[in-house]
């Protein structure tokens, strides 16, 4: 790659320790193990994956608000856990899943706004006001709202608060860990937009966390999709819905319903298991849930299979002469 | 062609049954606190002038009562109402500036142990456990039994022991507010730790600590008379409720109202203040969004 990465992502990995009570051992959790990818300036990494698979853990580690156990996280090549916390707020911001929670209830919406800067203690009280002022303007926020507490917005209105807070300071990565998911389907497209718009606006790079497929085919230039703590396959949007190569990834892919009441709810055979990130399986991390699992997935844990740089998927099937196919929805060994 | 419009009913807000209790409460603490402030400018008489020859008055509902002293004289000829009404002074006095130091205190381990975990909050825990162990009561005999009684004294030593309710309080409400995304948003934002810990955290907790503020006057009122009660709080001629029930221990059987009336009160003002507790719990839970 020529120009730099915007956010580089390195192995990282984050254990949890689960306390078993004062007497039974510690347990360990592995939620991020061993993620690495990047993402060039201007693009949007999707991350997908169930609930569970580690996707809002990587974003925590990725905002320093958790110290990975190892791995680095790298912004415009600047290590971001070897920057301070003011440094750190310049490079990176977040914009979180519940509007309702993301916002301070005893703060005014000026305050909650004007908080990033305020924090860098550098700025003037005029320039506060006046660049709060701007950005409320930019994300359609009526100034009259400004003295407002966020108890008296819809959720519409406090997603972009939320998002005026954190472009506020024009950082380089902003990170979405679902920033839709908790709003009504109608005004879930006015907040992507603005979402879009902003990018191209602050020349912004996105990580989007969603479960949402449709979303994430929409926003994503990348996807990358997560099982259990690791990303499976990661391809160019159109290239990943087209041609799904890990098995997973065809699940999910199967799992979103369609308007056709016919068509009932898909069986996308992965049966009932929810996967345990405290119990890893041996070998393919997938194998217990996957149909066309081999012998072989059960003793190996497949490696990476580096097509490009944009094109990773972790399957030992996925490149021998194409042995399944998808036929109608369904699975044949081909 | 008719078009049927129906609108939700207007909610008006009414008096609810947690509010009634509150409001009573409020009446309740004001008058307290208003005969504490201007009652004694009020009163004619002096709660310390002893009258030796007028002693054991009983109050006006009794025969044998005098319409100068309308809740009759103590076994030394003092005015009761005087009394009662300077009693009411030390009373919120110590109730006060009991939940000050106990709610620094507590508060502030609180909020460390809930903020920083780990470690930090082993340690708190340890110290509520410690506190939570030792017998108010005892350990407060045995200091005042020590350095004698004064009334700084009965205020440090209920200060120092009762700020168990406000740690746990303020410790499990910052571990609450600690995993919430607006903590999340202002930790990424580069916010301080103080900045944190007094704009995001210390606002969102406020409510509950008022709560626990307003019981624990209550408790720190029934602490003292139960102090003085044991001859060990406030020093003599000071009028508080507790001393008063024990200085007319020795008449109850004969002059019952000696006891009656500062028992009464102390009874009605520490009701009224745990009704303003729970109409600040259910008013401000309510407040909450969602």
């Amino acid at each position: 790659m020529n120009s730099p990465a915007a956010i580089e992502v390195r192995d990282v990995r984050q254990e949890f320790r689960v306390s078993g009570g004062m007497f039974a051992a510690a347990r360990h959790v592995v939620a991020v193990d061993g993620v690495s990818f990047s993402v060039p300036a201007g693009r949007v990494l999707g991350i997908v994956g169930e609930s569970g698979c580690g996707k809002s853990t990587l974003a925590r580690l990725i905002l320093g608000l958790l110290a990975p156990t190892s791995g680095d996280a790298l912004v415009y090549g600047q290590r971001l856990a070897a920057l301070d916390r003011k440094a750190r707020a310049r490079l990176i911001q977040p914009v979180f899943q519940d509007p309702f929670s993301s916002l301070n209830p005893r703060q005014t919406i000026q305050e909650i706004v004007s908080l990033p800067l305020v924090a860098q203690g550098s700025f003037e009280a005029p320039e506060i006001t006046r660049l709060t002022n701007e950005i409320l303007d930019r994300v359609g926020i009526a100034r009259a709202m400004a003295t407002r507490l966020p108890a008296e917005l819809s959720g519409g209105q406090r997603q972009r608060v939320a998002i005026a807070r954190a472009l506020i300071i024009k950082p380089k990565v902003v990170v979405c860990d679902e920033p839709t998911s908790a709003l009504d389907v109608s005004v879930q497209a006015q907040i992507l937009n603005l979402l879009a718009e902003l990018r191209r606006e602050f020349n912004l790079t996105y990580i989007f966390i969603s479960h949402n497929l449709a979303v994430i085919e929409h926003v994503a230039s990348t996807v990358a999709v997560m099982y259990l703590g690791r990303i499976v396959e990661m391809n160019e949007t159109d290239v990943l819905f087209r041609s799904p190569r890990h098995p997973y990834t065809r699940a999910l892919l199967d799992s979103v319903l369609t308007p056709e009441p016919d068509l009932g709810i898909p069986d996308v055979g992965l049966g009932d298991a929810v996967p345990d990130p405290s119990r890893i399986p041996a070998g393919c991390r997938f194998h217990p849930r996957c149909r066309m699992a081999v012998e072989r997935c059960q003793r190996e844990p497949p490696k990476p299979d580096l097509a490009a740089p944009d094109e990773m998927v972790e399957c030992h099937l996925a490149n021998q002469d194409n042995p399944f196919q998808l036929v109608g929805g369904q699975y044949a060994q081909g | 062609m008719s078009i049927a419009i129906s609108l939700p009913p207007v909610r008006v807000r009414t008096f609810r049954v947690g509010n009634v209790g509150f409001w009573i409460g409020v009446a309740i603490c004001s008058v307290v606190v208003l005969a504490a402030v201007v009652g004694n400018a009020l009163v004619p008489h002096d709660p310390f002038a002893q009258n030796l020859n007028n002693r054991l008055v009983p109050p006006f509902w009794m025969e044998g009562s005098q319409p100068d002293h309308l809740l009759g004289t103590d076994q030394l000829g003092r005015d009761y109402l005087a009394r009662l009404v300077y009693g009411a002074r030390i009373s919120l006095l110590i109730g006060i500036t009991t939940m000050i130091v106990s709610g620094l205190i507590g508060t502030t381990l609180g909020i460390l142990g809930g903020y920083f975990g780990g470690i930090v909050d082993d340690v708190v825990l340890f110290l509520i456990t410690c506190r939570l162990s030792i017998p108010v009561v005892l350990v407060a005999l045995a200091v005042v039994g020590l350095l004698g009684s004064s009334l700084t004294l009965v205020i440090c030593t209920l200060g120092l022991l009762l700020w168990d309710r406000f740690a746990v309080v303020a410790r499990s409400t910052t571990m609450q507010v600690r995993s919430l995304d607006y903590m999340n948003a202002a930790m990424c934002a580069g916010a301080s730790t103080p900045r944190l810990l007094f704009r995001e955290i210390l606002p969102n907790i406020a409510s509950h600590l008022a709560v626990v503020a307003t019981l624990e006057i209550a408790l720190a009122i029934l602490f003292e008379a139960t102090l003085s009660f044991l001859g060990l709080g406030v020093p003599a001629p000071l009028p508080s409720w507790g001393l008063m029930i024990a200085e007319g221990k020795d008449y109850m059987f004969f002059s019952s109202w000696v006891i009656m009336i500062p028992g009464v009160t102390l009874f009605i003002f520490v009701m009224g203040v745990n009704f303003v507790g729970d109409g600040l719990r259910s008013l401000l839970g309510a407040e909450r969004p969602r």
